[in-house]
C-alpha cells in the first residue's frame, strides 16, 4: 500500500463532481481510497482523519485541487492517470441534450401538446385502458393491440362516435392518415382514393396497387377485424366514410372487410346510399347483391377494387388490365408443369399476410376445387391439429395457432422459411404459393430471405428429379424501404415467377392445377 | 370542441405512441412528429391496482375539482416567517418530557441509530439526563414521549429532533392563517440532526437557544410583516438552489433581509457578527426556513375531500411515510429505503442510514427534487449532467396536478415546477416522486456522510389509494 498526491494548482471544480470522480476512481482495482478535493482547509480537516493529509496536500491553498490516492503502488499511477482523463472530460462534456422519453399519455402531450393522434401497442390487457385516456384528451387513436375484449371495443367506439374521433381498432395494423404510414403501410403517393378497411394487408394491397396505377391516396382508414360483426355493428367504417365523404381531398371512397354480419351490411349500404361520392366496395367473398338500390359499385378482388378506384380517377370507362391475357397465363403454366415429375400433385400456399390468404383461397376454390386452408372456406376441410398440409392446402400463418410465442412472418420470416422446406420434401408438393408484404413494420428484406430458402427447396426437389414451381406475388410500391421492384428482382434470380398481384398469382396457380389433373 | 373527425384530415399529423418503438421511428424516417412513451403497465402491472384506478376512475370529476382546490391553496399561501420562539411555548400539544422526531410514528426501540443518538442528545441538552448512559436507561423505561413534528404543526431536517427548550422558527401561512415550526439549522459537520450528541453539539445547541435563537427573534419581530419565504424561495430557484440540497442562494438572500433588523436589536456588535457568521457559514441555513415555508403551505392543502394530493412525505430512517388531503391524518407508512449517493471521503453505503427526515415537505410543496432542474450546481446527485436534472424535473409533471405559478426554472423556459403530487399518477405511470436528499451515518454521532438519490417505497402509495377506494368508493 502506498499514497501518490496530485496538486493542481489554480483548478477549481465544484464538489459533486469531484465527488464524484472519486467514486468512480475508487472503483479502480486496487484503489482503497481516492479523494479529489479543492484544498481548503475544512477539506484538509477532512483528509487529515482519513490518514491522506500526504506533505503535499497539506502545503495546498483553498483554489488548488488535491488528488491523494491510497492504494496498491502498481496502480496509482493508473489512477491519477485516470482523474486527469475524467476532469478533462468534465471540461469539455458538451452534455448533449438526451432524448426526453415520457413516460405517459400526459408526458408526451407535454412533449408535443399538439399531438393529435395516438398509436397504442401496448399488451391487450391493457390497451383499453390507454385508448380510453387518449379519447378523453381528445385524441384520434389507433389501437394496433388485440386481445382487446369486444365489450371494450364497443364502449371506445361509443366514446370516438361522440367526440367524432377514429377509433381504429383493435387489431388495426395498417393505416395512413395524411400520408403518414402507421403501423404496417406501404409508402403511398398523396392522392384522391380513400380507403375505409377493415383488414390490414387488405389495405395495404389497395393501396399498394392503386400507387402502382399512378394514382394516390388522400387517408387510409383501419376498422379493426370485428367492426363489423354483428356486436360492433360497422360503427366505425361508417363514420369514416363519412368523414371521408366530406374530405375536400377525396374523390372516391374503397370500403374493403370480409363479407359483415347481413344486419351490418344493410346498415353500411344504407348509409353508403347518403354519400354524395362514389363508393367501390370489396366485401371479400360475399355476395354482390348487397349493393343492389345504392350506386356503389361492387369489386371481386383486392385487385379490382384498387383497378377500379384508379380507373375513376383517371376518368377511364373501362378498367385497365393490369392482368395477364389467359395466353400468357397458360404458357406460364405450361412452362413450369412441363417440368415437373408424375408424382408432383399439389399446391401449397404459405402466406403472410391474412385478407391476401383469404382471396387466393377464396379464388383457387372457384376454379381448383376443395383447398384446405386453417382459414378453410367450409368447416371440413381446415387442417388437423397437427397443421400438416392436405391435398391442395392454403396456410395463413399469421393466424395466432403458428404465431403463438414467435413473431409474425411478415416480420419475421423463420416461420414461413421452415414452413417452405418441410413443403419441399414431400414428393407430392407441385407449386408453392407465396406473397411478400412490402412497407414499414415489415422485414426489411422479405424477398431476399425467401429466396434463399426458396433456392434450397428448388435444388432439393431438382435433385430428386423433379421441378418445384414457386408462384409469388409482391405487394408494396417502389417508395417503399425494402423497394418493389429490387424486391421481385430478388425473387426471379431464384426461378421464382413473380406475379404483378396475388390475384395474378392465383390464376396461374390455377392453370397449372389444371394441367397437373 | 366541436371538431370534426374530416378536420384531422387538413391538419399535419403529430403522433404519440405508446408500445412498438418502430413506429414512431418509422414516422420519423418519412419526416413525421412522434413522441415515444416509454410505456410501462399501470401499478407495474399490478391487477388489483389497475382494477382500483378504474373504480375511482368513476368519480374523477370529484377527485379533479378537489385537487384543483388543494392546488389552489398550495400557490395561494404565503409563507411569512415572524418569530423565533421557545418549541415548548407554541407548538399545539407540546408538554412535558416530549421529543418530537421526523415522521412517520415510530417507537424508541425501533429508532434508527441517528435517531435514537439525536434523541439521547435532546434529553442532555434538556437536562433530564447527565450522560449517554443515563439517558439511555430513561428512554429504555419509557421516560419520554415521542411523537412525530408533524403531528404538533412542525417539521424538522433528518432525525428531526425537536425537544422543549429549542429555539423554532414560526411561519405563518398570512393567506389562510395557519403556522409552521422548525428548529433552527446548526451547521454541517457534528449536529444533533444527524445524531450527534458530544459536549460541543450540546454546547452549539444552548448557544442557540440563548443567543441565535433570542436575537433573530427580536430582529423579526422588528420587521413590518416578517419576511415572506415565498419570495425568497422563489428568487432562490433562479440562483440555483432547489432549497432542498442547495440552499447558498436562499441564505443569503435571507441574511440579507434579516441583517438590517439584526442591527436593530439591543445585542451588541460583537454577537451580531457571531450570529451573521453563523449563517453564512452554514450553507444550509435557509433549509430550516422553506422546510416550514413548505410545512405552512402543505397544510393549508390538507383535509380537502376526495383530494389525492399528497400533502406530506417523511422518512424516519425505519420508515417511509405519507398522508394525503382526502385521508385525514393517517400516515401510510414502508419501508425507508437506502439512498444511492455519492459520499465523502472514508465513507461507503455501508456506513449509511436508511432515508431519513421530514424535508422532503419540499418535493410534496413543489421545490427540492422537483425542482431540481433549478440547480444545475448539484446535478451530480441526479446523474452527472444538466439533462439529467432536467429530465429529473420533467418527470415530475406526469405526477402532478399542475405548474407553479410563483416557482419557476429558468432552464425550462421559465415553467413553473410540477405542482401537487397526485396519488393517482404515481400508480398509474409507476413514476415515484423524485428525491435528493443528505446521508446520516447509520450509527448515533458521526453525521453526514454523503447526498444523493432516493426511492420512496411503492407500498405506501399502494396502501393509500386502498384506503382511498374504501373511504370513497361505495
Amino acid at each position: 500500500m502506498a499514497k501518490k498526491a496530485l496538486i493542481k494548482e489554480g483548478t477549481y471544480f465544484d464538489s459533486v463532481t469531484l465527488m464524484s470522480i472519486s467514486k468512480d476512481v475508487k472503483a479502480i482495482n486496487g484503489v482503497k481510497e481516492a479523494t479529489i478535493v479543492m484544498g481548503t482547509e475544512a477539506n484538509k480537516g477532512i483528509l487529515e482523519s482519513a490518514g491522506l493529509l500526504v506533505p503535499e496536500a497539506e502545503s495546498a491553498k483553498p483554489n488548488d485541487l488535491v488528488i491523494v490516492i491510497d492504494g496498491e503502488e502498481e496502480v496509482l499511477n493508473k489512477a491519477i492517470e485516470k482523474t486527469n482523463e475524467m476532469l478533462a472530460e468534465q471540461k469539455d462534456s458538451s452534455d448533449k441534450e438526451k432524448e426526453y422519453k415520457p413516460g405517459s399519455l400526459d408526458g408526451a402531450l407535454d412533449v408535443q401538446p399538439d399531438a393529435n393522434l395516438v398509436i397504442i401497442s401496448v399488451p391487450g390487457e391493457y390497451a383499453a385502458r390507454e385508448a380510453r385516456k387518449a379519447l378523453k384528451k381528445g385524441l384520434h387513436v389507433m389501437l394496433f393491440s388485440d386481445n382487446v375484449p369486444v365489450e371494450d371495443e364497443i364502449e371506445l367506439k361509443k366514446i370516438a362516435s361522440k367526440k367524432d374521433l377514429l377509433l381504429m381498432g383493435p387489431d388495426c395494423g395498417t393505416a395512413i392518415i395524411n400520408g403518414a404510414p402507421l403501423a404496417f403501410a406501404n409508402v403511398v403517393d398523396k392522392g384522391p382514393v380513400g380507403i375505409v378497411a377493415a383488414s390490414g394487408t387488405g389495405a395495404q394491397a389497395v393501396s399498394s396497387l392503386i400507387d402502382r396505377q399512378g394514382v394516390g391516396l388522400s387517408q387510409v382508414i383501419g376498422t379493426g377485424g370485428r367492426d363489423l360483426k354483428f356486436k360492433v355493428k360497422g360503427v366505425e367504417m361508417i363514420k369514416d366514410m363519412k368523414a371521408l365523404d366530406k374530405d375536400d381531398e377525396t374523390e372516391v371512397i374503397v370500403l374493403i372487410s370480409k363479407p359483415p354480419a347481413e344486419e351490418v351490411s344493410k346498415k353500411i349500404m344504407d348509409e353508403v346510399k347518403k354519400l354524395s361520392k362514389p363508393v367501390i366496395v370489396n366485401f371479400l367473398g360475399g355476395d354482390p347483391s348487397v349493393i343492389e338500390g345504392t350506386d356503389a359499385i361492387w369489386a371481386d378482388t383486392l385487385e379490382d377494387a384498387a383497378l377500379k378506384a384508379a380507373a375513376f380517377v383517371k376518368g377511364e370507362d373501362k378498367v385497365s388490365a393490369a392482368g395477364l391475357t389467359e395466353e400468357e397465363i397458360a404458357e406460364i403454366a405450361k412452362e413450369e408443369v412441363n417440368k415437373m415429375s408424375s408424382e408432383q400433385k399439389y399446391l401449397r400456399g404459405l402466406y403472410t399476410g391474412g385478407t391476401l390468404c383469404s382471396e387466393a383461397v377464396i379464388l383457387l376454390s372457384e376454379k381448383s376445387g376443395d383447398i384446405y386452408s386453417n382459414i378453410p372456406l367450409k368447416e371440413e376441410l381446415g387442417l388437423k391439429e397437427d397443421l400438416k398440409s392436405i391435398k391442395d392446402t392454403v396456410i395463413d400463418l399469421g393466424e395466432d395457432e403458428f404465431t403463438r410465442g414467435k413473431p409474425h412472418p411478415m416480420i419475421e420470416p423463420s416461420l414461413r422459411n421452415e414452413r417452405l422446406i418441410k413443403e419441399a420434401d414431400d414428393k407430392e408438393t407441385a407449386v408453392i404459393l407465396l406473397d411478400i408484404v412490402l412497407g414499414y413494420g415489415s422485414h426489411l428484406d422479405p424477398a431476399g430471405e425467401a429466396a434463399k430458402v426458396i433456392k434450397e427447396a428448388k435444388e432439393k426437389v431438382t435433385e430428386r428429379g423433379g421441378y418445384l414451381s414457386v408462384i409469388a406475388s409482391v405487394c408494396g410500391t417502389d417508395k417503399d424501404p425494402q423497394n418493389l421492384q429490387a424486391q421481385e428482382e430478388k425473387l426471379r434470380e431464384v426461378g421464382a415467377k413473380v406475379l404483378p398481384t396475388n390475384v395474378q398469382a392465383v390464376r396461374v396457380v390455377n392453370k397449372i392445377l389444371s394441367d397437373l389433373k | 370542441m366541436g371538431k370534426k373527425l374530416e378536420d384531422l384530415f387538413k391538419e399535419d399529423l403529430k403522433v404519440i405512441n405508446i408500445g412498438l418503438e418502430s413506429f414512431s421511428e418509422n414516422l420519423k424516417d418519412e419526416g413525421y412528429d412522434a413522441v415515444q412513451v416509454d410505456w410501462k403497465p399501470p401499478a407495474g402491472g399490478d391487477k388489483e391496482m389497475a382494477a382500483l384506478l378504474d373504480d375511482i376512475e368513476k368519480i374523477s370529476d370529484k377527485i379533479e375539482k378537489a385537487n384543483e382546490e388543494a392546488v389552489e391553496r398550495m400557490q395561494k399561501s404565503e409563507p411569512v416567517v415572524v418569530d423565533v420562539q421557545t418549541a415548548k411555548d407554541v407548538l399545539p400539544n407540546f408538554e412535558g418530557k416530549m421529543i418530537l422526531h421526523a415522521a412517520p410514528p415510530e417507537k424508541w426501540e425501533d429508532m434508527s441509530g441517528p435517531m435514537q443518538g439525536a434523541a439521547i442528545g435532546a434529553c442532555i441538552y434538556e437536562g433530564w439526563a447527565e450522560d449517554e448512559e443515563s439517558a439511555r436507561a430513561m428512554l429504555d423505561a419509557g421516560e419520554v414521549t415521542f411523537d412525530p413534528a408533524h403531528h404538533h404543526n412542525a417539521v424538522g431536517p433528518m432525525t428531526g429532533i425537536v425537544s422543549p427548550s429549542m429555539p423554532v422558527w414560526v411561519v405563518e401561512n398570512k393567506t389562510y392563517g395557519n403556522t409552521a415550526y422548525t428548529t433552527l439549522n446548526e451547521g454541517l459537520g457534528k449536529v444533533l440532526r444527524f445524531g450527534a450528541n458530544g459536549p460541543e453539539v450540546i454546547e452549539k445547541l444552548k448557544w442557540m437557544e440563548k443567543v441565535l435563537g433570542p436575537a433573530i427573534g427580536e430582529a423579526l419581530r422588528k420587521t413590518e410583516d416578517g419576511i415572506n419565504l415565498k419570495n425568497i424561495t422563489s428568487q432562490a430557484l433562479h440562483m440555483g438552489d432547489e432549497v432542498h440540497n442547495r440552499n447558498k442562494a436562499g441564505t443569503s438572500l435571507f441574511i440579507r433581509e434579516i441583517t438590517p433588523y439584526l442591527l436593530q436589536t439591543d445585542y451588541d456588535n460583537e454577537t451580531i457578527k457571531e450570529i451573521i457568521e453563523f449563517m453564512s457559514g452554514n450553507e444550509h441555513f435557509y433549509l430550516n426556513l422553506s422546510m416550514p415555508a413548505s410545512k405552512a403551505t402543505m397544510d393549508a392543502a390538507h383535509g380537502i375531500e376526495y383530494s389525492t394530493v399528497l400533502t406530506a412525505m417523511a422518512r424516519n430512517g425505519v420508515h417511509f411515510g405519507i398522508r394525503v388531503s382526502g385521508l385525514g391524518d393517517d400516515w401510510f407508512v414502508g419501508e425507508a429505503q437506502k439512498v444511492d449517493g455519492l459520499y465523502f471521503p472514508g465513507y461507503t453505503e455501508e456506513d449509511a442510514c436508511r432515508d431519513l427526515g421530514d424535508s422532503t415537505i419540499s418535493e410534496t410543496a413543489a421545490v427540492g427534487g422537483f425542482a431540481m432542474a433549478a440547480a444545475p450546481a448539484i446535478v451530480g446527485f441526479v446523474g452527472g449532467t444538466v439533462s439529467d436534472s432536467i429530465k429529473f424535473t420533467r418527470d415530475m409533471y406526469e405526477i402532478t396536478v399542475t405548474e407553479n405559478e410563483n416557482f419557476t426554472i429558468p432552464p425550462l423556459n421559465f415553467r413553473g415546477t410540477p405542482t401537487g403530487i397526485d396519488l393517482r399518477k404515481i400508480i398509474e405511470t409507476g413514476i415515484l416522486p423524485a428525491i435528493n436528499t443528505g446521508i446520516a451515518h447509520k450509527e448515533p454521532g458521526i453525521g453526514q456522510i454523503g447526498a444523493g438519490l432516493v426511492d420512496p417505497p411503492e407500498e405506501c402509495f399502494k396502501k393509500a389509494i386502498r384506503a382511498f377506494a374504501q373511504k370513497y368508493i361505495k
